[in-house]
Order: structure tokens, then C-alpha cells, then sequence
């Protein structure tokens, strides 16, 4: 048995595989698109079965309107349950395209999806987050979990994310290993390593990545994203941050952290500030972007966006959502402000007045200019230009 | 009965119950020449002097009325899911052995499921109104005696007062009412605002009955329907579900999904220029439509604009407009939660319409077509924009018309709609059941992109630079089909179950019986 079914489950299906001796394949199948979409439906379960090599055998389908890409899923964990085999039902690859391959892309919003949940994915390109990812982690339920990596894999090659970097939050290790073997060659584009408390995890993942990739072949880079939540990742944080030039952000998970450090997380955060700032520090000693935890009020906007500003003055570079109505507040609370950006453009041409004339020394008014105050405000410059402050 | 092809090219019928039909010619095209039907003469002296037609129960007042074989019987929906009344009417009926009549609801829901019986056995012929939920089943899987017939709200009056439908007898529930038949939707257990879609029922009827469940003295006032058309007064315990009169429908979407084809379709009005001082807008009871509502008054608090007036469905949103001022007007023409029936109890701004004033085609001019921009819902739409109200793409019966139709006269129509729901695609060739002609539908909205129709130039000019999404209609339909799959079209006997009339009483659809496995 796979899948879920219920009045309030949409775009999912269940099914029961019972295997027979003899009778041929016998589908049941109860859908609500049996008008539209039926016969369809009816042609994959059968060359499903044909590609499994499994000739006998009744199916039970209650159908809510999944996407052949959730049907295939849910069929496979019901042949992979009942027998051994390695192979995997793939349809053609209909997602969009792979924007990957670039370690400094913007991560200030990353959308949780639960990995599970069929329905909350088929539309999560369209509210334009910098990042989707699919959990496999604390949003399935631990008997879900093959389930779920199945799903995951077909929506990594079927859903069009409209250019947002797919990402897979996979399961602790060991589990989060296997994860990665299976998931690896589908266009993951970051994979979330969560409990990170020491760099050999950021190495066990890589060497994972990188022999699957090179046993299946596609030309493409896999980052990483470890995922601080325990005092001693706060403690190991800068050595995990340079575990890997594969590594090219590093979050906080506040509601772990603050369990393991045995105090209430507030508003405030006064509990977490060493380690959110032992975060940031670190990530900017290995050069990669340090990205805040999530805000679990899904309805309070307003104290979301204090929220932000607050991470973004500590050095946070962006944030985790759990709701598709928080991405544009993040995004806002990120917005350079204005003085900000006309600092950041007189910098900027002075020191290449000064380049011109060959001046090794750079001042504005008073002020030196050094090497890292420029790197500074060209950051700044191309965070404007995200926002189309300037061209 | 011949089929006859229709000027939107769709066959229907040339008779339907036995009655002589004009297939549809076009929007405005057909312009009858003949006197309004006109009512039996009453003369005062037939009633008691004193004012008081109670009668002692609804049996009492049927029996009265000459409930007969055959007859039609017209109910209204102002108590929506929530109506205790026209079941019992049709008990009454069955008790009393009477076949074959015609229900003439305004509407119907999933609460007059319990008719199905009455439908069986022949003590109700056929239905001349929506069939929602399970009366929709029941019809579209030709179950029905007779033919059903779908009109607008507006379609309703029309019919009424050109005499295409003769109602004999009229059974109104009323809230509040007085023992001479004056009668409001205002107070009481069962208040629901307002009796607008039973005006005509009122003034055309050959026997009218007023029920109520909170008799006061004469006078009732106001008096929404006109005591003088009244001629018998009924108390019942009951008449409605409170709690489904009003019911909890008429709350926001928190769907992220919904909320973003809101905020488009509001960004659309903004940048088209149609969200501006003095406008005049009309959006529906739906969450996505209320949610239009409220990115309108974020959009005209900034620009610090009002609007002259709404046009309700009025609900708690569109009431808090009126009370901060964004709003000067409410014309309602059916309230949809209890802020709306306290707003237009107590604030004369928030004025009860009916559809004579605001749909009829038999009226010298109406108020659908002074609207600047109304927000609809539809099941389907074509790539010609026409759409699709009625069937679901499985081809049943499912939802009614209301005023629908009516509201594609507004200046600019504009459809919000997902782009598939659960596999099911939106956006499709041809509408399964025609309801309204792509020529009076202006835009679509969907989560994936605004499709404008090429009819609307200005439109098209207006928001090219808007940074908005603007994409052909086949764009947003082959995108519906590359995720969801090409679907297969319904199945359908020859059978004609149910027609649809458009606004001016001719036919523009027919629906066939589905084909079952």
C-alpha cells in the first residue's frame, strides 16, 4: 500500500498491489477523472507493471487527481515493497530547466515542502522562492519514508520549479546516504544535510554524490547546504562550513538548537544569538552564504518581517518558509535600502576613478577604500540589482 | 423535437416540456414583440377586510390555492443550503397525492437532495432552475421526467414576465412578515437580508403564499414583497437553518494558490487602468473573489480613492468597506453573512436590489451593464473565451447560473480561475455546456498567467508594459495539458436532460445525458 486518500487529499492517490498467481493484471481503480484522464491512467499501470516484469496481479486505485508522475511513484513503492528490485520507472524528464552551477546564487527564501504531499508541489514554482525544497526529513512520517523519496525523485524530474533551485532536505545519516544514491541523478540541485555536527557528514554525502554521478553520468553539480541545530555543530561550525568547495551555504535549525541547548526559543532570540552569530561568522570565514532558520507564524507578517531585518543586520543572507505567503516578506526584509545602494555606487566609482589613474590608495570624502569595502558594496550592487533597484 | 444549430453553433432543441423554443441568435439579437403576461385580476372584496389572510397551516394555504396536477410551484433560495421550506411543500404535495408538477426554485442546493423522492414518483415533473450537488446527478443522468431548464437570475424574471413560465402557485419564505402578507428578509431566526429573486414571484403568480416563522403586527415594515400581492399568510416553525443561511462559505481563501490569482486579477484592474475614483466593481461570495476584494481595498486605500458603488452579494468585507468609506454604495442583491443583513437593516447606503433592477432583460435598461468590472468563477473556458458554469469536463450537472450571465454585461469581466484543479485543465477547445459567449468575456486570470481576450485592445494596450504575466489563451492551455495530460472529452447520449437559456429566454446549450460505463 502506498499514497493517501481522503476528503481532504488532492492531486495524491492510493493504491493496494496484491500479488496473484495467475489471472493477469486486474486494475480497480476509483478516480475522479475517470472521464478525462481513465484509459491514461489505465495504460501507465499496465506498463508499469510490464517494465517490473510483473504479470499477475490485482491493483486497487483510489484516485484523487494525481499526476501520472505521483501515480508512477506510488506503484513503484508498492512493487518495491513486495519485491527486491533495483530498477526504477522514470518518465521522460518534463521539469524545467536546471539553472545549477552557480555557488553564489541568491538563497534568501527556500520553501519547505513536505516531501510526502503531492499537492503542495505541483504549484510551488509559481510563488517564485529563490529555493524549493523537498524534505524528506521531519515532515514524513518515518513508515513514509521510501514512499517519499520516490515521489521526490519523480518531481525532481516532472515539476517545473520556474528556475527556483530544487532542493532535497534528505534524513539524517545513515538514512540521509541512501537518500542521496537514489535522488542524486534526478537534477537535485542542493541537498539540505540536517543534524550537521561534523565535517566527515559533508564528506560522506560527497563521496556519495560523486560516485553515483559518476556511475550514471549527468554533468552536473551538486552543492550543499549543511544545516547547524546542535551545540556542538555551533562549536564545529566553521570546519563543516569549509568541509567542501561543494558547500556553499550553511543554515541554523533554531527549534533543535535551542532543544539541545536546553532553553526556550523566543522572539527575541536572545538564547540563540551566539550561535546564529557564530554561524554567520563562520560562513563568512569559509566565503559561503549563512542562512537563517525558519518563522513558525505562518500569519503574523509583521513580526516576520522584524524578523528578517533583525537576520539580515546580523549578516544572514536568507531564510527558511514554511508558507508561500512568507517568501515576499523575506525577500522585502532583505531589500537593500536606499542610502545603502547610493553608498554603495559612489564606492564603487571612486575606486575605479582611482583605478584609472592608477592610484593604489582609494578615499570617498574622508574615508578610505579598501579592498573588502569594495567587494562590499559591489555585494550590495548586485542584491540591488535583484531588485531592480538599479540596472 | 427537432435540433436546431444555434448562432453559437450548438444544437438544441426546438421544444422543450412541450413548449416552442427559440434557439439563441446572438447577444442582443432577439427582441420580442409582444405585451408582458399579465396576472389573473384580483378584486379586494375576494379578501378579508381586516387585513388578516392567515390561514392555519401551509397544508391549509396549498389546499387553498388549489394545488392541482400539473401546476407550477416557484420557491426561492434566500435561505441557500439552510431552506426548510420547499421540502415541505413538495411533503405536502406527495400527501396529498399530486402529480407532475414543475419546480420553479430560484435555486437549488445540496439540503434538496430530499426531492429526489418526489422526482421518482412523479409528484414533481421537472425542475425549471439550477440543479446543484445531487439534483444536478440526478438530471444528468436523465433520470428527470421532464426537461430541465437553467436560467439566470435575471432569465428568471424574464420568463415570469414575458409568461414563458406561469407560475400558479408562489410560496415565499419570509423572516418577518405581518398577518396581510408584507414581508422582509431583515429580522427573525430565519433573517436572510433580503427577498429580491421573489419579487416576481410576488407581482405574477396566480396564488401567492407567505410563510413565516416571526409574525409581527401590521404593518411589516419595510415591506420588501408587497402585502397586496399577497393572498395567504402561513406560520411554520421553521424556515430555515440559521447557521447554513448564512453560512461559514463566505470566508477568504488561505490558499497561497487562490490568494496569488486574487492579487493578479486586482494588479490587472490597477494596471488597466479600471481601479480609479468613482468606479463600480461586483465580485462574488467565493474565497478568491472575496480576496479580489480586499487587494482592492489595499490598492484604492493607497491611491485614496472610493468606489460610487458594489454590487453584493454583500458579506462582512464589503460591508467594512462601506463603513470606512472606500465604498459609498451597496447594491445588493443577496446578503451572505450576518454583517451584511445587519448593514442593510441598519445603513440606508446598503440598498436590497432584485433582479428587475439589476438583470432583467425585459427591463428598460439594468444595472449589470453600469458596472465596471466584475469578478466571476467559471468551471470551464474555451480558447473562443466562452465558458462554462453549469457541467463539470466529466459532463454533469453540478451548479446553478445565478446572475452569472447577467454580470457579463459589466463594462470588463474578468474570470479568476486556477488553470487545472485536481488534473482537471481549466482552459479546454470548446466549453462542455455553453453558458457565456466568449465575446462578453474580457480576461482569464490564472495562477500561470492573464489571458486577455484579442476583442479587448485596450485592455491589451493597456497592460502590455505592466510587468504582468499576459499570455495567449492557447499558452495557458497547452500549459494545462503539458502538466495534466490531454484530456479525453465526456461521453454523451443523444438525450437532451436539461437546457440553458441565455438571458433574453433563448436557448444557448442544451445538456446530454452522460454516458455511463
Amino acid at each position: 500500500m502506498a499514497g493517501n486518500t481522503g476528503d481532504k487529499v488532492r492531486s495524491d492517490c492510493r493504491i493496494k498491489l496484491t500479488l496473484a498467481e495467475k489471472g493477469g493484471i486486474v486494475i480497480n481503480m476509483e478516480s475522479k477523472v475517470t472521464v478525462m484522464y481513465g484509459e491514461a491512467n489505465l495504460q501507465l499501470v499496465r506498463e508499469i507493471m510490464e517494465f517490473f516484469g510483473i504479470h499477475h496481479a490485482t491493483i486497487d486505485i483510489e484516485d484523487s487527481g494525481a499526476l501520472p508522475h505521483v501515480l508512477a511513484a506510488r506503484l513503484e513503492v508498492c512493487i518495491k515493497k513486495i519485491s527486491n528490485t533495483r530498477k526504477e520507472y522514470l518518465l521522460p524528464i518534463s521539469r524545467g530547466e536546471i539553472v545549477g552551477g552557480e555557488p553564489g546564487r541568491f538563497r534568501r527564501s527556500r520553501l519547505y515542502l513536505p516531501g510526502n504531499t503531492p499537492a503542495m508541489m505541483i504549484n510551488a514554482g509559481i510563488h517564485q522562492s529563490d529555493g524549493i525544497i523537498l524534505d524528506l526529513e521531519d515532515s514524513v512520517a518515518a513508515e513514509r519514508k521510501d514512499e517519499a523519496r520516490i515521489l521526490v525523485r519523480n518531481a525532481l524530474r516532472n515539476i517545473d520549479f520556474f528556475g527556483a533551485e530544487r532542493m532535497v532536505r534528505i534524513n539524517q545519516l545513515p538514512l540521509g546516504l541512501e537518500d542521496t544514491a537514489i535522488l542524486a541523478p534526478h537534477g537535485v540541485e542542493l541537498i539540505l544535510i540536517p543534524k550537521c555536527e561534523e565535517d566527515w557528514q559533508v564528506h560522506e554525502v560527497e563521496k556519495v554524490v560523486s560516485s553515483t554521478l559518476e556511475k550514471t553520468g549527468p554533468d552536473q553539480q551538486i552543492f550543499f547546504m549543511p544545516i547547524i541545530e546542535s551545540a556542538l555543530g555551533v562549536e564545529n561550525a566553521f570546519r563543516i562550513a569549509s568541509a567542501s568547495k561543494n558547500v556553499v551555504a550553511m543554515a541554523i535549525g533554531l527549534e533543535d538548537l535551542c532543544a539541545d541547548l536546553g532553553v526556550a526559543r523566543t522572539a527575541g532570540g536572545k538564547e540563540s544569538f551566539f550561535a546564529r552569530t557564530r554561524i554567520v561568522n563562520a560562513c563568512k570565514a569559509a566565503g559561503i552564504q549563512p542562512i537563517d532558520s525558519v518563522f513558525s507564524d505562518v500569519t503574523n507578517m509583521e513580526a516576520l518581517l522584524e524578523n528578517v531585518k533583525k537576520s539580515a543586520a546580523l549578516g544572514f543572507e536568507g531564510m527558511g518558509c514554511i508558507h508561500p505567503g512568507q517568501i515576499r516578506v523575506i525577500h522585502q526584509g532583505f531589500r537593500p535600502g536606499e542610502p545603502e545602494v547610493e553608498k554603495a555606487l559612489k564606492i564603487l566609482e571612486a575606486y575605479r576613478e582611482a583605478r584609472k589613474n592608477g592610484l593604489g590608495v582609494v578615499s570617498l570624502g574622508s574615508k578610505m577604500i579598501d579592498a573588502p569595502v569594495v567587494a562590499r558594496a559591489e555585494q550590495t550592487l548586485q542584491l540591488a540589482r535583484k531588485y531592480r533597484l538599479i540596472k | 423535437m427537432k435540433l436546431l444549430k444555434n448562432a453559437a453553433g450548438r444544437m438544441v432543441p426546438d421544444q422543450v416540456n412541450g413548449r416552442e423554443q427559440i434557439p439563441y441568435k446572438g447577444v442582443g439579437k432577439y427582441i420580442p414583440d409582444a405585451n408582458r403576461h399579465a396576472p389573473r385580476i384580483a378584486s379586494c372584496a375576494n379578501y378579508p377586510a381586516n387585513g388578516d389572510k392567515r390561514l392555519k397551516d401551509l397544508k391549509a394555504a396549498l389546499e387553498k390555492s388549489g394545488l392541482r396536477d400539473g401546476m407550477t410551484i416557484s420557491t426561492h433560495h434566500h435561505f441557500r443550503n439552510g431552506d426548510l421550506l420547499a421540502n415541505q411543500v413538495f411533503d405536502i404535495a406527495h400527501e396529498m397525492g399530486v402529480k407532475d408538477l414543475t419546480w420553479f426554485p430560484s435555486a437549488s442546493f445540496p439540503c434538496h437532495e430530499h426531492l429526489v423522492q418526489y422526482l421518482e414518483d412523479g409528484t414533481i415533473h421537472h425542475i425549471e432552475g439550477s440543479m446543484n450537488g445531487p439534483l444536478g446527478q440526478y438530471v444528468s443522468e436523465g433520470r428527470m421526467n421532464g426537461t430541465g431548464v437553467l436560467r439566470s437570475h435575471g432569465g428568471r424574471y424574464q420568463a415570469v414576465q414575458d409568461g414563458e413560465v406561469q407560475i400558479d402557485i408562489a410560496v415565499i419564505g419570509s423572516p418577518t412578515a405581518d398577518p396581510f402578507g408584507n414581508a422582509n428578509g431583515l429580522s427573525g431566526d430565519s433573517a436572510c437580508g433580503l427577498l429580491g429573486f421573489a419579487l416576481a414571484d410576488s407581482q405574477y403568480a396566480d396564488q401567492v403564499i407567505v410563510a413565516t416563522d416571526n409574525l409581527v403586527e401590521f404593518p411589516c415594515i419595510p415591506w420588501q414583497i408587497q402585502g397586496n400581492y399577497v393572498d395567504h399568510v402561513v406560520e411554520v416553525e421553521r424556515l430555515g437553518d440559521p447557521g447554513q443561511i448564512v453560512s461559514g462559505t463566505t470566508r477568504i481563501t488561505r490558499s497561497p494558490d487562490r490568494l496569488m490569482l486574487a492579487e493578479l486579477t486586482a494588479r490587472f484592474c490597477d494596471a488597466a487602468g479600471i481601479i480609479r475614483d468613482g468606479f463600480s466593481f461586483q465580485s462574488g461570495a467565493g474565497g478568491t473573489s472575496l480576496a479580489v476584494g480586499e487587494y482592492f481595498r489595499q490598492i484604492m486605500q493607497e491611491k485614496k480613492i472610493r468606489a460610487r458603488f458594489a454590487r453584493g452579494g454583500s458579506n462582512q468585507y464589503l460591508v467594512s468597506m462601506l463603513e470606512e468609506g472606500l465604498v459609498d454604495y451597496i447594491l445588493d442583491g443577496q446578503t451572505f453573512d450576518l454583517d451584511g443583513v445587519r448593514s442593510m437593516a441598519e445603513n440606508p447606503n446598503h440598498v436590497w436590489t432584485s433582479p428587475f433592477t439589476s438583470y432583467n432583460y425585459h427591463s428598460k435598461g439594468n444595472f449589470a451593464g453600469m458596472v465596471d468590472v466584475v469578478i466571476l468563477g467559471a468551471t470551464e473556458v474555451d480558447t473562443s473565451f466562452n465558458a462554462n458554469v453549469v457541467t463539470h469536463s466529466d459532463g454533469s450537472l453540478l451548479h446553478g447560473i445565478g446572475g452569472w450571465q447577467n454580470c457579463l454585461f459589466s463594462k470588463t469581466v474578468i474570470l479568476p480561475i486556477p488553470l487545472f484543479r485536481d488534473r482537471i485543465p481549466v482552459v479546454k477547445d470548446r466549453v462542455t455546456t455553453l453558458c457565456g459567449p466568449g465575446e462578453l468575456i474580457d480576461v482569464i486570470v490564472t495562477e500561470r498567467g492573464i489571458a486577455i481576450n484579442p476583442l479587448r485592445k485596450d485592455l491589451v494596450e493597456a497592460t502590455r508594459d505592466s510587468g504582468l504575466p499576459i499570455k495567449t489563451i492557447e499558452e495557458l492551455k497547452s500549459e494545462a495539458e503539458r502538466i495534466c495530460g490531454v484530456p479525453r472529452s465526456a461521453e454523451f447520449e443523444d438525450e437532451v436532460v436539461a437546457v440553458i437559456k441565455w438571458v433574453d429566454g433563448t436557448i444557448i446549450d442544451a445538456v446530454r445525458k452522460v454516458r455511463q460505463e
